[in-house]
């Protein structure tokens, strides 16, 4: 991948794939919208993240972009084509979909659920049996393992991730996803969140991503739309400047508290410098290590296995102590943290952690570094100026345009 | 959490053996026990000339025959008729009409068999054609009331996956719930078949034959063991039936459910 990758969402506008046009629905029977005219830019390769209190619509909106809800009124334009009365089946096998009770056919396989959209398009079936294959590694399963396997023998993230390949199946440029991971339990959520993620990097889905919880669209969303009541937008922004700048207390009060903390969920691992912590390998004399330990500035060495895997903290209590070998002495390193985990994670290992350090590992479980508490102060520092200075540059031109028009 | 459930259920079923299995085992030994109650019956009782005639081989085939002919093309006329008529009343349009639709099914079956019998013949005549419309009308809540059920039970959310993929409502139907609703449909078409095993013993009123004649032969020249062995004959007919159905239903299931 080329540098782009890393680049953090940029102010100019990206290339717009779906685009509603003052969209509207009412349900039968109510005289509330449950969407009210909402005008939306889709913008392409991006995940735009529709998040709100419950009822202000954003699932209707979702499913409105499908049409497995049709609109009251308003245009629908999908890649340049107004699509708001094409036939609704043929549109939607060009748009992935995700849902939270995921829905897999329990009466077929996983390869033939996977297979369900290539199959009405009619591919053939070597075709087919590849790219279920290719789909169930990219989700991490292995295909011999899951491809005759029926639904009820997965677990629920097992599941989640069947219904996520089964979306991608004739390779859409859009996902629709409706709570993906709402009804997972949370440490399976956070991996197949992170997981999700890498995979968005290298597929660059055009992805509308449906959730309530706030934290989850920080971490998930390139942009975020805030909805209220009616599917209208208090605000959509990059989650960075939504953070910085809450358009109104209605945006306020829906971030809720701990904004500084939040913002740390957007700060990845891999994007920060890590610290170099003194290590010893297996097979170190004593003597070594003690001179190690004197010329640093920590209190602890940590000792890497075999494979170059943190294993333990030694302190100059265990080098002393010639009776317990190197490897069983000191505490174990319990927790590893992996480059596209987030600061926040960081922050709440090193709380944990006796050492007040989170250690970083490559995917393989090999030691990169450390982060310390230093790293994540100068951290937050450097994006409350950003926040500030963004704010500075908002208000000037505010004040320009005001004297404009005077 | 979601992996725990399906482990722990494949264990209680190991422990105590599953239902359906159960109950293929049980059927056939009820129908031994009958069938050995009949020759001892058969072999200890005295059976005089007209016993011999009523029970004589070439008619019992003939009533064998007659008896699965109502039997099955009622439950063909049944299936025919309940399954397609569940299937429109499942569909959103047409949904209020399936509590109409079932309590008068169900007031078909509140009628004595008999009764509705006799409405038959009434209405058509006798023979046994007239027999099979009514023993239809008389088992098709069970088809009908399992196909509407089995239709409903499927997951809303896997219907909205389906059609969110983009399957036609045809294609939902057809791939999905059709299939999901296979195993509440069998077990409808079962009872039904039971049903009418039982109820053709009666064609014989409205000249329909079938192997209702031997009982009643039995009854009317008060020759009981002859009444026992055409009671016990359709008792046999309807515990096979029932047994191949029980086997229908286990392997007709889709796999994975």
């Amino acid at each position: 991948m080329t540098t782009q990758e890393h680049t953090p969402v940029t102010d100019h506008a990206p290339e717009t794939l779906i685009h509603l046009d003052e969209v509207s629905k009412t349900y039968r029977g109510t005289e509330m919208p449950a969407v009210d005219s909402l005008t939306l830019d889709i913008p392409k390769g991006e995940i735009l993240v529709l998040v709100g209190p419950s009822g202000c619509g954003k699932s209707t909106t979702l499913r409105l972009i499908n049409r497995m809800i049709e609109p009251t009124s308003g245009r629908i334009i999908f890649e340049g084509e107004d699509v708001t009365d094409v036939n609704p089946d043929l549109l939607r096998r060009r748009i992935g979909y995700v849902i939270q009770q995921i829905g897999l056919f329990p009466h077929r396989t996983i390869a033939e659920n996977i297979a369900t959209v290539p199959q009405l398009l009619g591919w053939d079936k070597a075709r087919i049996g590849d790219r279920v294959d290719e789909l169930l590694e990219m989700v991490g399963m292995e295909p011999h393992l899951y491809r005759d396997r029926y639904p009820k023998e997965l677990s629920g993230g097992q599941a989640q991730r069947v219904g996520v390949a089964r979306a991608l199946g004739a390779d859409p440029d859009v996902l629709l996803m409706d709570e993906p991971f709402g009804a997972i339990d949370p440490i399976t959520r956070d991996r197949l969140q992170n997981e999700f993620l890498r995979l968005q990097a290298e597929l660059r889905k055009t992805i509308v991503f449906v959730t309530h919880d706030i934290d989850e669209a920080i971490k998930m969303g390139d942009r975020i739309a805030i909805l209220r009541a009616e599917s209208h937008i208090a605000q959509l922004d990059t989650p960075e400047r939504i953070l910085a700048q809450p358009a109104d207390e209605f945006v306020e009060d829906f971030l809720g508290g701990g904004a500084t903390l939040k913002g740390l969920n957007l700060r990845r691992v891999r994007e920060v410098e890590l610290y170099d912590y003194p290590v010893i390998r297996p097979g170190v004399s004593r003597d070594e290590a003690l001179r190690l330990l004197q010329h640093s500035d920590e209190d602890h060495l940590l000792l890497l296995d075999d494979h170059e895997r943190p294993s333990r903290w030694i302190d100059r209590a265990n080098l002393d102590d010639p009776s317990t070998p190197l490897a069983q002495a000191g505490l174990t390193v319990m927790v590893h943290m992996e480059p596209e985990d987030t600061l926040r994670d960081a922050v709440e290992q090193m709380l944990h952690s006796a050492h007040g350090v989170a250690c970083v590992v490559d995917s393989k479980g090999a030691y990169e570094g450390v982060v310390r508490l230093e790293t994540i102060m100068a951290e937050i520092e450097s994006m409350q100026r950003l926040a500030r200075e963004h704010h500075a540059r908002l208000r000037a031109q505010e004040e320009r345009e005001r004297e404009e028009q005077s | 959490m979601m992996t725990a459930a399906p482990d722990l259920e494949r264990r209680r079923f190991r422990l105590f053996g599953d239902a359906s299995a159960i109950s293929l085992i049980i059927t056939p030994i009820m129908a031994l026990i009958l069938l050995g109650t009949m020759l001892y019956v058969w072999n200890t009782a005295s059976i005089d000339q007209t016993t011999r005639n009523i029970l004589e081989w070439s008619k019992l085939e003939t009533q064998f025959e007659a008896h699965l002919y109502m039997t099955f093309w009622s439950t063909v006329l049944v299936v025919g008729i309940a399954v397609p008529l569940g299937i429109f009343l499942t569909r959103p349009a047409y949904r209020r009409f399936a509590g109409t639709v079932l309590t008068f099914a169900s007031s078909g079956q509140a009628i004595p068999a008999y009764g509705l019998l006799i409405l038959f013949f009434v209405w058509i005549g006798t023979g046994p054609r007239t027999a099979i419309a009514a023993f239809a009308l008389y088992a098709i809540l069970p088809v009908l009331r399992n196909t509407i059920v089995g239709l409903e039970q499927v997951d809303d959310a896997i219907i909205e996956a389906g059609r969110g993929m983009g399957m036609s409502r045809f294609q939902v139907l057809r791939r999905i719930e059709l299939p999901l609703s296979v195993p509440v449909m069998l077990a409808g078409i079962r009872t039904a078949l039971v049903i009418n095993v039982g109820m053709a013993a009666l064609a014989v009123f409205i000249g329909g034959g079938g192997l209702g004649e031997t009982i009643n032969s039995g009854l009317k020249l008060r020759r009981d063991v002859a009444t026992f062995m055409g009671a016990g004959i359709v008792a046999l007919l309807a515990l096979t039936i029932d047994w191949i159905a029980a086997l229908a239903e286990r392997y007709l299931r889709p796999k994975g459910i």
